[in-house]
């Protein structure tokens, strides 16, 4: 059973959504809980595949049995690395899972079924990209999660969101597009598309070869597409403000998150990170250009109106930062940006859970509502700010971690002008969600003299409180933040663990198909 | 001389006690008695398990928790030596005190929001003594950041405008240097001696790691001024700005608490980072002295032209705490003990001159210096306390600020120093003239009809009884710590024998 976890993963949740699909026409209340027990048995299957990897190094597994390199199976290869960001991928998809409950059900009642079969879908993609060890099946799991990203981003009330899925679509197809030229020519060069097997033939090559840079280019840049690097950032802030609360939760921590983790991969496993890091003299250029990314991502938050389109504006500056981190050539820096896949995707799903329960409770789209939230809404304020305090980075929240991973890396690669764009982005973020603060808790215009605020209000609030299934959720991953921080320790020796092995090889336990003995 | 090391759980329970108290606090917070029982409760036990450990600290031995294993290299750690010791008594006896005082101002006033006020009071408090018992950088630099943001509600208590430039300042000056300045210099040691866990240690783990030259003195100037709860000149302006707070927080906060948090930072920075004899070896701290030196002069200046009160007292505080700085900055065995003495000096007697500051705005409405003209007669406890505390910020006697004053200029003589020792001198006279005329005029007007009147107890108007009597207690102790300063003397030899 152990040994077939990998497949189990993405099995849970293709059937998941296949058995929601049809049991949803018949009756809709089925859907939330068999989503929630695909998502809990695809979480647990997760844990299971750390612990497996953490005992016993990295899994290879080939599906159906076909093992390489004869031939034409597809492997899943998972070590410490894709295993902390799968469990990432399957935590973030569980947690908002339970937060639809209210929302969907509110929401579109005929479209119910509908939507949790896109969005077990969605997870499964995501997953699937994170585990795959060929470069064209991740291509397949890519397309798979974008197609239903797109469908669950227009299923968003607004006119705009038909509009913003529209021109997500032809910018996501266009980075998709890049990304398989890329695969073409790897192919072409290297005659494989598994990605230990590229990274043999690529090791294996006399001279430099053109081909691969072409091909490594194309395949950066449909990355970068992808996750919103700038200046390829603009189809996301209109695509994730204007979907439904629960599909921006996904989306907004996932997406970009799994874009940046298959970059890293591309970088660790299948170019190596000697062939890119010292065939190609791009680490200036990359770190400078995460430099304005990082810069940009943060003035325009600043501008911001609205509480979505701030947040989306964040995650560009924030991909900025995982993008420098990857390419600085540091140990840190990739340590940096590996660990902050993980804390970023639970601060944005923070920052999203708790716009969505604004907007659902008290209709809050733009920054200058929240006035008072703290005493309308105490508990969902107090979970935000544990958010709100990582995005800062203040100690012992993980976002203080990752900014010391990463500035840790920068000053050991003399990266001065990073060092010096993620201390202001921290200061950038710290006006921003203080500015929240302030209306939240002094109100939008508060009285002159100190006397008008000296007798309890008698007035009750109008504003409820959100349900439960909202704050649970909520409260989970602040304490998700707070943990990640607290023993990121631990994390980071998981992560080193694989970062020293993939220079090492011959160190993987072959994990051969049960069936095969 | 390597200290002995006993691992304890105490500092912890120390640190906890007081934010144990919030859950009951919150449950209660319709009762307001029990509500105000639990915060006492909390001070007492915490005063109590700091008490536990003075006998050991003072035989020398070193109490050590290690907590969470954070970075590879780095845990939170809790160390209690002779400097920790010394300042986490002063603010947990003080946190008593001052609990008693809240309660009589913010009743006498009716404030809202009191369950809120005490909540985050006792937060802060335990981030105090975080950074009191860290044991190395991160961790207190952790609860240095907690305390900033814990404060944060108690200054802008009042939710009006005032309070909102006020905590905008606040949080900007706070914030923006520590993360702008000490966050890079704390990462920059970080990459440079991991290895040493960041752990504070009398030789300093700088030492040795070949840090010199300019690198040592920009990480100096980043560490001194990105902790800017020291109010060291040019980001000093938070700090009459957060005086909009209520008095309580005030008194404690910005006269105790967060302002030492500050200094004693600092002084982590000097004896434990860098260490004495290598900053002596670099030859840099002069710079900081000459910073401090200004700042106390100038502060003084600003404080003789402040009609408010408060505000005075807020510009007194910014050039005592430059003292401080001034006096680690010398890098002499006594003029650091004067620098940790008057940590706990100051403390105490600006405690007292800002709770009778309070007194006197809650008795009577008056914030400003120039209408307490005879206002002695009518308040001659509150009065007289703020002569005591007065006297001993600017260090004469019968009050404990004489002896630090003392060491802090003996200190400047051995640093060969003489300019400086004049610094000391001048802004002595200075903090006289800014001061006593406040106490002088009180109980002698210039208004020949106000002092004329003959004086009786029956036309006093005090303050109510849990105002005035915390501000007897602190001025009593104040005195007291002249007769009997041996125990934070002691507390701060320990430190500097460690060093020499």
């Amino acid at each position: 059973m152990a040994e077939q976890y990998p497949i189990l993963v993405l099995l849970v949740l293709l059937f998941g959504a296949l058995l929601v699909g049809l049991s949803g026409m018949a009756d809709r209340r089925v859907c939330f809980p068999l989503t929630v027990t695909a998502l809990g048995l695809a979480v647990a299957v997760s844990i299971g595949i750390l612990q497996r990897v953490m005992d016993g190094g990295v899994i290879r597994y080939f599906v159906g049995g076909w093992s390489r390199p004869v031939g034409i199976g597809i492997e899943l290869r998972i070590d410490t690395i894709n295993a902390l960001v799968l469990l990432t991928v399957t935590t973030v998809g569980l947690l908002t899972a339970i937060f639809s409950f209210r929302r969907v059900r509110d929401d579109k009642t005929e479209k119910t079924p509908l939507f949790y079969v896109l969005y077990l879908l969605l997870i499964m993609g995501l997953s699937g990209m994170v585990i795959t060890g060929d470069a064209f099946n991740l291509y397949v799991l890519l397309e798979v999660s974008s197609l239903t990203s797109y469908a669950l981003i227009a299923m968003g009330k607004s006119k705009r969101a038909a509009t913003a899925a529209f021109s997500y679509i032809i910018m996501g197809t266009i980075g998709a597009s890049f990304y398989l030229l890329g695969v073409g020519y790897l192919y072409l060069r290297t005659g494989t598309l598994n990605m230990m097997e590229i990274h043999q033939a690529i090791l294996a090559l006399d001279g430099p070869s053109s081909t691969i840079v072409v091909a490594f280019v194309l395949i950066i840049v449909g990355l970068m597409i992808k996750m919103a690097f700038f200046p390829l950032f603009g189809w996301l802030p209109n695509a994730y403000s204007y979907c439904p609360s629960s599909t921006s939760c996904v989306v907004a921590p996932l997406m970009t998150k799994v874009g940046v983790y298959v970059m890293v991969r591309m970088m660790l496993t299948v170019f190596g990170t000697e062939w890119v890091f010292s065939n190609l003299q791009y680490t200036q250029w990359l770190v400078g250009m995460a430099v304005v990314a990082i810069l940009a991502g943060s003035v325009m938050a600043l501008a911001q109106v609205e509480l979505k389109k701030m947040f989306c504006y964040l995650i560009v500056a924030e991909v900025g930062y995982m993008v420098g981190g990857a390419w600085m050539a540091n140990h840190w820096g990739m340590v940096g940006t590996i660990y902050h896949i993980m804390g970023d995707a639970f601060m944005t799903l923070c920052m999203f859970l708790a716009a969505g329960i604004f907007l659902k409770q008290a209709g809050v789209v733009r920054i200058d509502q929240l006035d008072g939230m703290f005493r309308k809404m105490p508990w969902t304020m107090a979970g935000f700010v544990v958010g709100a305090l990582a995005m800062i980075g203040i100690p012992p929240t993980c976002g203080f971690f990752s900014k010391l991973y990463l500035i840790r890396g920068g000053m050991e690669s003399g990266h001065w002008f990073y060092v010096g764009a993620l201390l202001i982005s921290s200061l950038v973020n710290a006006v921003l969600f203080f500015r929240i603060f302030e209306i939240a808790y002094f109100g939008k215009n508060p009285a002159e003299g100190h006397a008008a605020h000296h007798e309890e209000p008698s007035v009750q609030p109008v504003i409820k409180e959100a349900h439960p299934s909202s704050l649970i959720p909520l409260y989970l991953t602040a304490a998700i933040i707070l943990l990640l921080g607290l023993f990121n320790g631990q994390i980071v020796e998981l992560i080193e663990h694989s970062l020293n092995g993939v220079q090492v090889i011959g160190t993987e336990i072959l994990v051969e198909k049960g069936g095969q003995g | 001389m390597i200290p002995e090391v006993i691992q304890t759980y105490t500092p912890l329970w120390a640190c906890l006690s007081a934010l144990a108290a919030v859950v009951p606090m919150l449950i209660l917070r319709r009762e307001t008695a029990l509500r105000e029982g639990i915060t006492f409760l909390a001070g007492f036990v915490m005063l109590g398990f700091v008490i536990s450990m003075v006998p050991e600290v003072l035989a020398g031995k070193v109490l050590e928790c290690t907590l969470v294993q954070l970075t590879a290299d780095v845990p939170i750690k809790f160390r209690v030596d002779g400097l920790g010791m010394l300042f986490a008594l002063v603010a947990s006896s003080l946190w008593i005190v001052t609990s008693l005082y809240s309660v009589g101002y913010m009743r006498g006033l009716k404030e809202h929001s009191q369950t809120r006020f005490f909540v985050f009071f006792a937060v802060s408090l335990t981030a105090t003594m975080g950074v009191a018992f860290a044991g190395n950088l991160l961790t207190l630099y952790l609860f240095y950041e907690m305390l900033s943001l814990a404060t944060w509600p108690l200054v802008t208590h009042h939710q009006d405008k005032e309070a909102r430039g006020g905590g905008r300042k606040y949080l900007t000056y706070l914030l923006g240097t520590s993360v702008g300045f000490a966050l890079p210099a704390l990462i920059f040691c970080y990459v440079k001696a991991s290895a040493t866990g960041l752990e504070f240690s009398a030789a300093g783990f700088l030492a040795g790691t070949g840090i010199e030259g300019t690198a040592a003195l920009v990480l100096l100037l980043l560490f001194t001024f990105g902790f800017s709860k020291a109010g060291l000149m040019p980001f000093h302006s938070w700090l009459p700005g957060a005086m909009v707070a209520p008095t309580p927080v005030s008194a404690l906060l910005h006269a105790v608490a967060v302002v030492k948090v500050g200094v004693f930072c600092i002084i982590r920075v000097f004896t434990g980072v860098f260490g004495l004899e290598f900053l002596k070896e670099l030859d840099i701290a002069i710079v900081i002295s000459w910073v401090a030196a200004f700042t106390v002069i100038t502060s003084s200046l600003i404080a003789l032209t402040q009609d408010n009160l408060k505000r005075r007292l807020a510009f007194s505080t910014i050039g005592q705490l430059a003292y401080i700085i001034l006096g680690v900055s010398l890098l002499e065995d006594r003029a650091v003990m004067g620098s940790m003495t008057h940590i706990a000096m100051h403390a105490v007697g600006k405690i007292t001159l800002f709770m009778c500051a309070g007194a006197i705005f809650v008795a009577t409405g008056k914030k400003y210096v120039s209408q307490m003209d005879g206002l002695g007669r009518k308040m001659p406890l509150t009065f007289a306390a703020f002569t005591i505390g007065a006297l001993s910020v600017i260090g004469l006697p019968p009050t404990g600020g004489l002896i630090s004053k003392f060491y802090l200029v003996t200190g400047a003589m051995d640093a060969n120093q003489p300019w400086l020792v004049t610094v000391f001198l001048v802004s002595t006279l200075l903090n006289a003239a800014y001061l006593l005329p406040i106490g002088y005029r009180a109980f002698f007007p210039k208004d020949r009809q106000l002092s004329s009147q003959p004086f009786s107890w029956k036309s006093t108007v005090e303050a109510p009884w849990a105002c005035v009597l915390p501000l007897c207690v602190t001025s009593c102790l104040a005195m007291l710590l002249f007769v009997k300063p041996q125990l934070l003397l002691k507390l701060a030899s320990l430190m500097v024998s460690d060093a020499g």
